[in-house]
């Protein structure tokens, strides 16, 4: 099986790798690259644990194929805080108790992330929408709603 | 999960795919892999040859004709749908999509996608039945133009022959449209659903009762002649964990009647 040259940018660093055409990617991204801040929950499409963001556009890695990444710039969990910096949606999880296990959080604060980029101002009804591909099997949604909607302007 | 050994191409043009498919029996176009990929996790299907369809630009857009016909590129997503101020013309359609599954289903997924895997419950297959749109399928020699009614073949099966790609989707002009459904939470896969279009005379499809979407011509859109269509279809709806045959016949019923009034509210 041939392997493909990929170039991708994941949190402002260029990786240059070959991959196997059948490589997910969310397997590069935690087994090649070493970041394993996005987790894998269902591997079904479902749970939204595995959330990055690929050229702007908020998608769950574990139905895309590494060498679809080519020449893509990606976003994780680990490109949101600058050091020991928070961000203010990072640091809104934390004071409003939106984690508790903290498997669905990366996915979590990536959704929301992509979610406020896009619509800073959010509606209620918007937020839910938004998180609706990120299952939480601790939280009952309500801190992760409530720690959202208080950086929503 | 370790997907089986598979090649891949990006080709540039339609007619390169056309070649990369008709070059290996077992290729397989890849648009949002929002099905496929699971499927192929799930070893339900092993291509050979992944044909990704994401680097044609022919198949992406939306065009709104002058008399209201509406072209849809079949690598279209849900979302460049939904933000599409041409598809505006026909609103179920941003209606019904902006309903599919999550924002990260709706950024990959596509128009194509959706009515080529042809899952029973699937949003879309219904809905291009009731409101007559046409699939532009290309092959080796040329395109042909396929109605709704005779593009769904069986369970995953379309007239998208092997080596084949869709190419777009064709709608008429018309407004008086109507989708409703029963699913498994908001947003969630269809147990039953049903789309109704009145642009001329009714025009209803049942989907999640049969292998494919069950075309319905009532006489009249008065809701008897509705009840009516649906019970001489004699539908015989799979049983499963979430509605017995009986409770899904029953649901495609009230969702007709449901669809059906939405369009005529809209007349
Ligand atoms: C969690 C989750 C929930 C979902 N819920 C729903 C739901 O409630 N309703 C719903 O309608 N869908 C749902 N889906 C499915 C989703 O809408 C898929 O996007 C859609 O079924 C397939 O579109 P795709 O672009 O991803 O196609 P792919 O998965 O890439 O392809 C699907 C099939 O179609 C073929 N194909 C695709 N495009 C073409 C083409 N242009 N020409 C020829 N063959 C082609 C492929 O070879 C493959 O066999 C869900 C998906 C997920 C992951
Ligand atoms: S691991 Fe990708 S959606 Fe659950
Ligand atoms: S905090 Fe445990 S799954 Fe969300």
């Amino acid at each position: 099986m041939s392997d493909h040259q990929v170039t991708v940018t994941v949190n402002g660093v260029e990786y240059e790798r070959e991959v196997e055409a059948r490589k997910l990617l969310i397997h590069f991204v935690r087994d090649d690259l070493d970041l394993t801040g996005s987790h894998i929950g269902c591997d079904t499409g479902n749970c939204g644990a595995c959330s990055m963001i690929v050229n702007g556009t908020l998608v769950k890695s574990c139905m895309m194929l590494a060498v679809q990444a080519d020449g893509a710039t990606v976003e994780t969990v680990e490109g949101l805080a600058e050091g020991d910096e928070l961000t203010p949606l990072q640091q809104s999880f934390s004071e409003h108790h939106a984690l508790q296990c903290g498997y669905c959080t990366p996915g979590m604060l990536i959704s929301a992330t992509a979610l406020l980029r896009a619509n800073p101002s959010p509606s209620e009804e918007e937020i839910r929408k938004a998180l609706q591909g990120n299952i939480c099997r601790c939280t009952g949604y309500w801190n992760i709603f409530e720690a959202v909607k208080a950086v929503a302007k | 999960m370790l997907l089986r050994e598979v090649e891949y191409a990006k080709p540039t043009s339609v007619s390169d795919a056309l070649s990369a498919l008709a070059a290996h029996d077992g290729a397989r176009a890849l648009a949002g892999g929002q099905t496929l990929i699971n499927v192929m996790k799930a070893r339900a299907a092993s291509p050979d040859v992944l044909v990704d369809l994401n680097g044609l630009d022919e198949l992406k857009g939306i065009e709104l004709a002058a008399d209201g016909t509406l072209t849809i590129g079949a690598m279209t997503s849900y979302t460049e749908l939904m933000a599409s101020a041409e598809a505006k013309a026909r609103p179920i359609l941003a209606e019904v999509v902006s309903t599919i599954a999550d924002v990260q289903v709706r950024n990959r997924g596509t128009v194509g996608g959706n009515v080529c895997a042809n899952d029973p419950t699937n949003h879309l297959p219904p809905l291009m039945t009731a409101i007559g749109a046409r699939m532009t399928i290309a092959g080796a020699g040329g395109e042909r133009e396929v109605p709704a009614e005779e593009f769904f073949l069986g369970v995953y099966m379309t007239a998208v022959g092997p080596g084949e790609l869709l190419t777009r989707i064709t709608i008429p002009a018309g407004k008086h449209d109507g989708f409703a459904a029963i699913t498994l939470g908001a947003d969630g896969t269809c147990i039953a659903n049903a789309a109704a279009s009145l642009n001329g005379s009714l025009r209803v499809a049942l989907g999640c009762v049969d292998a494919v979407p069950v075309l319905l011509q009532p006489a009249s859109a008065d809701e008897d002649a509705v009840r009516a269509a649906v019970q001489s279809a004699n539908l015989d709806p799979p049983s499963d964990v979430h509605a017995s045959a009986e409770y899904r016949a029953h649901l495609a019923e009230v969702l007709a009647l449901r669809a059906a009034r939405q369009a005529k509210e809209r007349a």
